[in-house]
């Protein structure tokens, strides 16, 4: 009732779930050999930068725009061209559209 | 009462199409009557078809046929049918309870949301029209009143993304949308007077007994104009551009709404291909076509996903990338079916990718809804200006979080059983499609967390909307499509078995029961 077959392999929801409940049960059994010794608000709790102080939280948000900036620059070129196409002007839209019905045609009336 | 039971395929067009034309009267008398009234209309539809598909499913899922007018005898001696056809297969019941799904929703959220704005009887109105136009597309058994139907979302929809007539962005995207649904009425209207003049009936089943002769070159042209019609409606790439404009700027719940109006596209798509068309005309060129429009809808979708500031924009190109997959798995279905010797995991593949719309539906519209708190909220769409949500909007950062995590596939969330599903069908068919959708789905999550720690984490910034706390029939309305969400992901067997194998079915193998159920329903 719970599974799905996929005709290649299975997956069972609760089966996983109760796997992950025993793997975090078993984390939190480890993190109770975990040193208690350490002083709260000290050095030893702070984030290190290199040595620098922390800055205050809200300089320290990403904001949406800067997340996978990288990323998006090493795609750069494949970027251009996708963003070229979404220009955002009905008559592009409705060439597209009918490029596409043209293409899709051409397939059919050839295929037997 | 059981003689009204028995007119329930035209009471759930019916009861939603009275109401939208009675919303402005009731509005008359009362904001707090006319949020009553609608939302009675919804629970009244729902109810309508919660009972039709366990009626449906009691009786062994066999194809229901509902006929309405009759037989008119001219002086002439000639008779001719005057009447509606409904028909309900396994696909048709299934889409139903995905509209039905939606439609409450939609309609529990926006009681709240627009309490205090003018023109919500409009609003209310438009959406129970949009309502009728999905019921109707999704249950007609004939050509010619799909089209109608199509035409009625259609101009519900537009009206809907135009809704907030003081923003000219709005006014934009209405216009685009109109224009582009315009186009592609048209084209399933050329499509249907091709058959009809070439056959000379406008009854689907009808016309699959024709073509079933062989396909001629006007078939060809009008499965053409169909496919490329319906599936720009469906918001497949190439022809996906309108679809951010319009989920962008319609009002949250409107945004639901519109993903099911686009997935009762795709419904038509599948119906015309594999019932229509289905064994009479299924060339393996027509598979690689849904293929090749799946795998650029999935790719361009989610990486223009990952370059959205705006939020709403972002997840209208996540919503357009799961349209891909949907089609993907469909396109595998199609191909391992019309191959020489039919493979299983086709059937499979056709599983996974109507598991995944009703999955989509829940998870997309549970996103939507989010972001429309999110957004009066912070006061922008803009997700550098946001942060910090989550302090203050804990069910519905739980609810976002929710959404996107089973959007991106996580297990043990109703997305991750669905996308198994496609992932593995669709390996058996080409490793490479296989890797792609992975890829896309990992990529989707990346694109999620950034909304997430952009939206709702960090520090707070200033709140510009009064509301606050979040009105409970919006919390209501996200808490039902979360529920189906977990529901959906923990037992994924049970609705599988249940309500999406009879829909594959009626697609893998249901063609000729179609016809033989409509075709006597036709002499009665």
């Amino acid at each position: 009732m719970t599974g799905i077959t996929t005709g290649f392999g299975a997956w069972n929801p609760i089966a996983w779930l109760l796997l992950f409940l025993g793997v975090v049960a078993g984390a939190l059994f480890l993190r109770r050999f975990g040193n208690k010794q350490y002083k709260k608000n000290t050095g030893q709790t702070k984030v290190f930068l290199s040595g620098n102080e922390e800055p205050e939280a809200s300089a320290l948000h990403v904001r949406g725009a800067h997340l996978y900036w990288g990323f998006v620059d090493g795609l750069s070129a494949y970027y251009r061209r996708v963003r070229a196409l979404h220009t955002g002007l009905l008559s592009d839209y409705v060439a597209l559209f009918v490029g596409t019905l043209g293409v899709v045609l051409i397939v059919l009336v050839l295929s037997r | 009462m059981n003689a009204l039971l028995h007119h329930a395929p035209v009471l759930l067009v019916a009861v939603p199409l009275l109401g939208a034309f009675a919303v402005p009267l009731v509005g008359k008398l009362g904001s707090g009557l006319r949020r009553f009234f609608v939302g009675l209309i919804a629970l009244l539809t729902t109810a309508i078809a919660g009972y039709l598909a366990a009626s449906f499913y009691a009786a062994g899922a066999s194809p229901i046929v509902y006929v309405l007018g009759g037989r008119l005898s001219l002086p002439s001696g000639m008779v001719a049918p005057i009447r509606i056809m409904f028909e309900l297969d396994g696909l048709s019941v299934f889409m139903m309870l995905i509209t039905a799904l939606a439609a409450l929703a939609a309609v529990l959220y926006t009681s709240s949301f627009w309490k205090e704005r003018s023109g919500a009887t409009l609003k209310d109105s438009l959406m129970l029209l949009l309502i009728v136009g999905i019921f109707g597309m999704e249950m007609t058994g004939d050509l010619f009143n799909f089209f109608v139907f199509l035409e009625i979302t259609s101009i519900a929809a537009c009206s809907l993304v135009g809704f907030r007539v003081w923003n000219g962005r709005s006014q934009e995207a209405a216009f685009k949308v109109m224009t582009l649904y315009t186009l592609s009425g048209l084209f399933v209207l050329l499509a249907v007077g091709l058959l009809y003049g070439q056959y000379g009936g406008l009854n689907i089943a009808y016309l699959a007994t024709m073509i079933g002769s062989g396909a001629a070159l006007v078939d060809k042209i009008a499965l053409g104009l169909l496919l490329t019609g319906l599936a720009m409606k469906a918001g497949a790439v190439p022809m996906h551009m309108w679809a951010p404009d319009a989920y962008g700027e319609a009002p949250g719940a409107a945004s639901i709404l519109l993903v099911a109006n686009s997935q009762a596209s795709l419904y038509g798509l599948f119906r015309v291909l594999f019932t229509l068309y289905g064994s009479a005309y299924s060339p393996q060129s027509l598979a690689w076509i849904l293929i090749g429009l799946a795998v650029l809808t999935i790719i361009v979708g989610v990486t223009m996903a990952l370059v959205q500031r705006d939020l709403k924009r972002l997840i209208a190109f996540g919503a357009v990338s799961q349209i891909g997959y949907m089609m993907l798995a469909v396109g595998v279905g199609f191909a391992a079916m019309t191959a020489l010797q039919p493979s299983d995991f086709g059937f499979v593949a056709l599983q996974g990718g109507l598991f995944h719309m009703i999955n989509d539906a829940a998870c997309i519209g549970l996103l939507f809804l989010a972001a429309g708190i999110v957004i009066r909220r912070a006061g922008t769409r803009d997700l550098q200006g946001m942060g910090g949500i989550a302090h203050d909007l804990k069910w519905t950062t739980a609810f976002f979080m929710l959404g996107a995590f089973a959007l991106a596939g996580m297990p043990p969330l109703n997305g991750f059983a669905s996308k198994l599903m496609i992932y593995e069908s669709t390996f058996r068919l080409s490793p490479v499609l296989a890797i792609v959708a992975i890829l896309a789905s990992i990529l989707l999550l990346a694109v999620f967390l950034r909304a997430f720690q952009a939206a709702f984490l960090g520090p707070r910034t200033e709140p510009t909307d009064v509301m606050r706390p979040v009105p409970i029939s919006m919390l209501v309305s996200m808490g039902l499509l979360a529920l189906v969400v977990v529901a959906f992901g923990l037992f994924p067997g049970f609705f599988v078995d249940r309500i999406v194998t009879p829909a594959a079915q009626a697609l893998w193998s249901g063609r000729d029961a179609y016809i033989q159920a409509v075709m006597s329903g036709m002499g009665g």
